[in-house]
């Protein structure tokens, strides 16, 4: 060991404890978070990091993503080769020269290969932020040209141009037969070859400490930089949400308890580590719908801010201090405003699209809990909604007893279990909307033509709540949920159809956690399998709804992975398949109306209801065809706004019955 | 210093019918709320104590169900509730009633000062409007009806200067503490009940305040205090039908109003 053995072994473990101390710094202040359990299911949280992580599932949805992809494992790859780097530099006996000659030789042509592609993916990332801008990768706090993410770039960049240096000298200095195994380091060697040896020896020499220097301060650079995420994304995606998001926690109501979240240190640990894992790659960004319209929510933002609030108010919060950058309010970076947290429509474009599984959109509910039950602080609209809700069970404040009235006009049964094989819960957009009327009486047309037994509440049914939850009143929710669980235990429901996919999503998921266990069947999946079966028979197709796109509705699609269904009934009815929107299935933009926005003024921005009918009409149809009640309106506003009266929307139950028509 | 919110729990009566045989009220299943006008009421006494630092106190005649007004008004925020209950109020008119409730916030001044009481302007199932005026009088405090604003208040020298909103103009008046103010819906937007104090609201005991404690003389109170008696509940008459459009002439038109008059009276099932 040499002087400089020393002396490179003194700064490798400065840089290794200080890279540990700020991590450690970092990391620590994710358990100010609150407990929650995300540790039980070992195996499919270790496929998960498998299959997000090392094969990089999400990042490469989008084709830039391989760029990443190989970035990403070259990065792994030289990871073997950079502690060699480290080791062999305090210790210069110990290589992988030790492993003999044809491992080593097989080491150094991998490396040399992917030192290449590692530098062409840098120029490639490099080219991309300056030429090539993506409008997503921009926040107003985050610039798509930043230092950070150029100067990362760079010292990638540096670091592998360093590596060509030290190889091609090591080519000439040492063992000339090396270059068959070093095809780019050959390169750098040829150019070498003119000059001297002392001088090829000091290229050698400045290369290894140009690489030795940027590769510890890449080191840690990191814990400070977006490229953290480097260091979270394992965990983070080791525990993310098992389940889909389409469900949110329940809260015990105690007396003296808070609910909700109003400072960063009421999120869970989990919530914080995202804020860590975040890449700012933007996707959310350019998927989400408010972000898209112009209004003050960016879920990127979101999680941005949370993190900027955590790194602010942290050490506050370890001396038991209030924090100083307050969470909820509009003065900047490091704060959500409430525009911003009342703006989500819980599509849940954000979750799935985010390559690092980043859970934006249950932190906005939690917030809105604590702004609607800590602090009843909510759109003025909002009062009329909840009291409707809670006191005569609607959204609207018609009277209960109306709910009944659009099945004056044919004979439909009280649910009874021992006749009935389904309840058809109506909901509400169902039972007093008088467009979403007309869906439920084709509904029922069907099921009665199909022959199977069915029953409805009647004025027992009461509203699902699911606006109430997602819009962060869970009090509420929680009493109306435990009444609608005892009174369909209590009615011995085994089998629900549901009309409205809110409805659905709500009976389905959420009062799981209320205990309740049936099959809940959404109209789209039913109808399907009836003309599947044939107890549906198309008597002539609906051709003279004409061309037709279809719409996902989020709590469908997204939350619940029906896609094909009502696909499927729209080509057996019509004859044709649906023509898709440019943004389909996963990726569809939600109308508008989800997260209880369909009951809250859309002042801000412009209306996400045109911008998605828009979208619908470039693909020139005669009819959109929805499966979800509020998209119905939604779309049906739309057209009105934009005078196209002559484009129908129509629920896929109205296109089926349709083809049962006798009079055309 | 008290501020009193009295308050009154109704029947939801956009859910009422009457029985067209019995000429009563059907009230089976109907919800009961608290009557709107009060929550205004409430809301109003929260924002004086808001300001000025009152003890709010909502008070209530009712059977002892009527606890549920006053769990609403814990929720909203008051500091205290009387439930005035007992069978020998049972069946008052408003002339009953204002004596108990006067007598109530008698006894409750012995506590401490009561320089301002709020009621709503009217019930929703009585539609009277005189309880709120009969308690001022019985308790001498000047009586401020129809108030949609309250302009100002001068606890040490004893004024306040209201908004009184009455058929097609306002009037600005000032008055002497202490007052007796009824208020109209346009006076302010009731507050959502907060967790917290809706978990408050549903621990809470409700006290009750008895004949045995107010000592009224039973003959002037409930049924027997009451020389109002209801002779009849029924549904006025149906107005005659209209004709609309030219059936003959323009037969298209006339179903298009026809269709769009049933529509816009829900009528139709769509
Ligand atoms: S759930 Fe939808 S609206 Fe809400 S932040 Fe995510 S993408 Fe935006
Ligand atoms: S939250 Fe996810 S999708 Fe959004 S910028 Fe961060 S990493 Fe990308």
């Amino acid at each position: 060991m040499t002087a400089q053995n020393v002396f490179f072994g003194i700064i490798v473990i400065a840089s290794l404890i200080f890279f540990s101390w700020s991590c450690y710094k970092r990391f620590n202040l994710v358990t100010l978070g609150k407990p929650e359990n995300r540790f039980q299911n070992v195996w499919k949280r270790l496929m998960g990091v498998l299959v997000y992580v090392f094969a990089q599932k999400r990042v490469i949805n989008k084709p830039f993503g391989f760029n990443h992809f190989f970035l990403f494992w070259s990065f792994m790859i030289l990871l073997l080769a950079n502690t060699e780097f480290l080791i062999n530099g305090i210790f210069p006996n110990i290589s992988f020269a030790l492993l003999g000659k044809p491992l080593n030789h097989g080491l150094l042509f991998l490396f040399d290969i992917v030192s290449f592609i590692a530098l062409i993916c840098v120029l490639n990332a490099f080219i991309r932020r300056l030429f090539f801008t993506p409008s997503y990768l921009e926040t107003p706090y985050v610039k798509a040209k930043s230092f950070d993410a150029l100067l990362i770039l760079s010292l990638i960049g540096i670091l592998m141009l360093a590596y060509f240096g030290i190889h091609g000298a090591e080519i000439i200095l040492t063992d000339i037969n090396l270059h068959t195994y070093m095809p780019f380091s050959n390169i750098t060697s040829k150019i070498f070859a003119n000059f001297s040896i002392p001088t090829i020896e000091n290229i050698s020499q400045v290369s290894w400490w140009v690489h030795a220097i940027v590769l510890l301060t890449f080191l840690n650079y990191l814990p400070y930089s977006k490229h953290m995420h480097i260091l979270a994304a394992i965990p983070n995606c080791y525990f993310r949400n098992l389940e889909k998001p389409n469900t949110q926690p329940r809260e015990i109501f105690k007396k003296g308890m808070q609910y909700g979240v109003s400072k960063v240190q009421d999120f869970t640990w989990k919530d914080l580590l995202d804020g860590y894992a975040c890449t700012e790659c933007g996707r959310c960004q350019d998927a989400c719908p408010a972000y898209n319209t112009d209004k003050p929510l960016n879920p990127r933002q979101v999680i941005h801010d949370m993190k900027i609030n955590l790194l602010e108010n942290g050490k506050y919060i370890k001396k038991q201090e209030n924090p100083k950058v307050p969470l909820i309010s509009n003065i900047g970076e490091g704060s959500i405003s409430e525009d911003a947290i009342w703006s989500c429509t819980t599509c849940g474009a954000c979750l799935d699209i985010c390559p690092e599984l980043i859970e934006h959109m249950p932190k906005i509910i939690k917030m809105r809990r604590f702004l609607v039950e800590m602090e009843s602080k909510f759109p003025e609209e909002l009062l009329n909604l909840f009291e409707n809700i809670e006191q005569r069970s609607n959204p609207w404040g018609i009277a209960p007893a109306d709910r009944v009235k659009w099945a004056s006009y044919m004979n439909v049964e009280e649910f009874n279990a021992d006749k009935n094989e389904y309840l058809f819960y109506v909901g509400c957009a169902g039972s007093f909307d008088s467009r979403n009327k007309q869906v439920t009486l084709a509904i029922a047309q069907l099921l009665n033509t199909s022959g199977i037994s069915w029953g409805i509440l009647g004025k027992e049914e009461k509203c699902c709540g699911d606006s109430l939850r997602r819009l962060g009143n869970e009090y509420v929710f929680d009493k109306i949920a435990q009444e609608n669980v005892t009174l369909l235990k209590n009615k011995g429901v085994k089998k629900i159809i549901t009309q409205c996919p809110h409805c659905y999503n709500t009976l389905k998921n959420d009062y799981k956690q209320f205990g309740l266990d049936v099959q809940v069947i959404h109209h789209s999946e039913l109808i399907n399998k009836l003309l599947d079966t044939k107890k549906i028979n198309i008597k002539h197709p609906a051709d003279n709804l004409g061309n037709m796109v279809y719409h996902d509705s989020c709590y469908l699609g997204r939350h619940n992975d029906i896609y094909e269904a009502p696909r499927n009934v729209i080509e057996l009815s019509t004859g044709n398949k649906p023509i898709e929107m440019n943004r389909n299935k996963n990726n569809s933009f939600c109308c508008g109306a989800g997260g209880g926005r369909m009951w809250m003024e859309e002042n801000l921005g412009v209306r996400m209801n045109i911008t998605r009918v828009k979208e619908a009409v470039d693909k020139n149809p005669k009819t959109i065809g929805v499966a979800c009640p509020y998209c119905l309106t939604m779309f049906e506003d739309g057209l009105k706004d934009l005078k196209l009266n002559n484009i129908y929307v129509k629920d896929i139950a109205e296109v089926v019955a349709e083809t049962l028509r006798t009079d055309n | 210093m008290y501020v009193v919110a009295c308050i009154k729990q109704v029947p939801d009566t956009t859910q009422v019918q009457i029985d067209p045989v019995t000429n009563t009220l059907k009230r089976e299943g109907v919800p009961f709320i608290v009557n709107p006008f009060d929550t205004h009421a409430i809301e109003e006494s929260l924002r004086l104590k808001d300001r000025f630092g009152f003890r709010v106190a909502a008070i209530t005649m009712g059977p002892p169900n009527a606890e549920y007004a006053l769990r609403k008004a814990i929720s909203m925020g008051v500091d205290e509730v009387i439930l005035l209950s007992d069978r020998a109020f049972g069946g008052a008119d408003t002339l009953a009633t204002s004596k108990v409730l006067t007598e109530a916030i008698l006894k409750l001044s012995t506590k401490d000062e009561v320089p301002l009481i709020i009621c709503g302007r009217q019930t929703i199932d009585g539609d009277t409007a005189q309880v709120g005026p009969g308690i001022a009088t019985r308790l001498n405090y000047s009586q401020l009806t129809l108030v949609d604003r309250i302009e100002h208040i001068d606890i040490e020298n004893r004024k306040i200067i209201v908004r009184r909103k009455l058929e097609g103009r306002y009037e600005i008046v000032e008055s002497i503490l202490p007052s007796l103010l009824t208020v109209v819906r346009e006076i302010n937007k009731p507050r959502y009940p907060k967790v917290p104090s809706r978990l408050l609201a549903d621990e809470s005991e409700i006290p009750i305040w008895d004949n045995k404690f107010l000592k009224l003389d039973e003959q002037t109170i409930g049924l027997k205090g009451s020389p109002t008696r209801v002779v009849k509940i029924f549904s006025p008459e149906r107005e005659k039908g209209e004709i609309i459009g030219d059936g003959l002439k323009d037969p298209e038109g006339a179903a298009k109003l026809l269709i769009e008059k049933l529509l816009s009276k829900e009528l139709l099932p769509f």
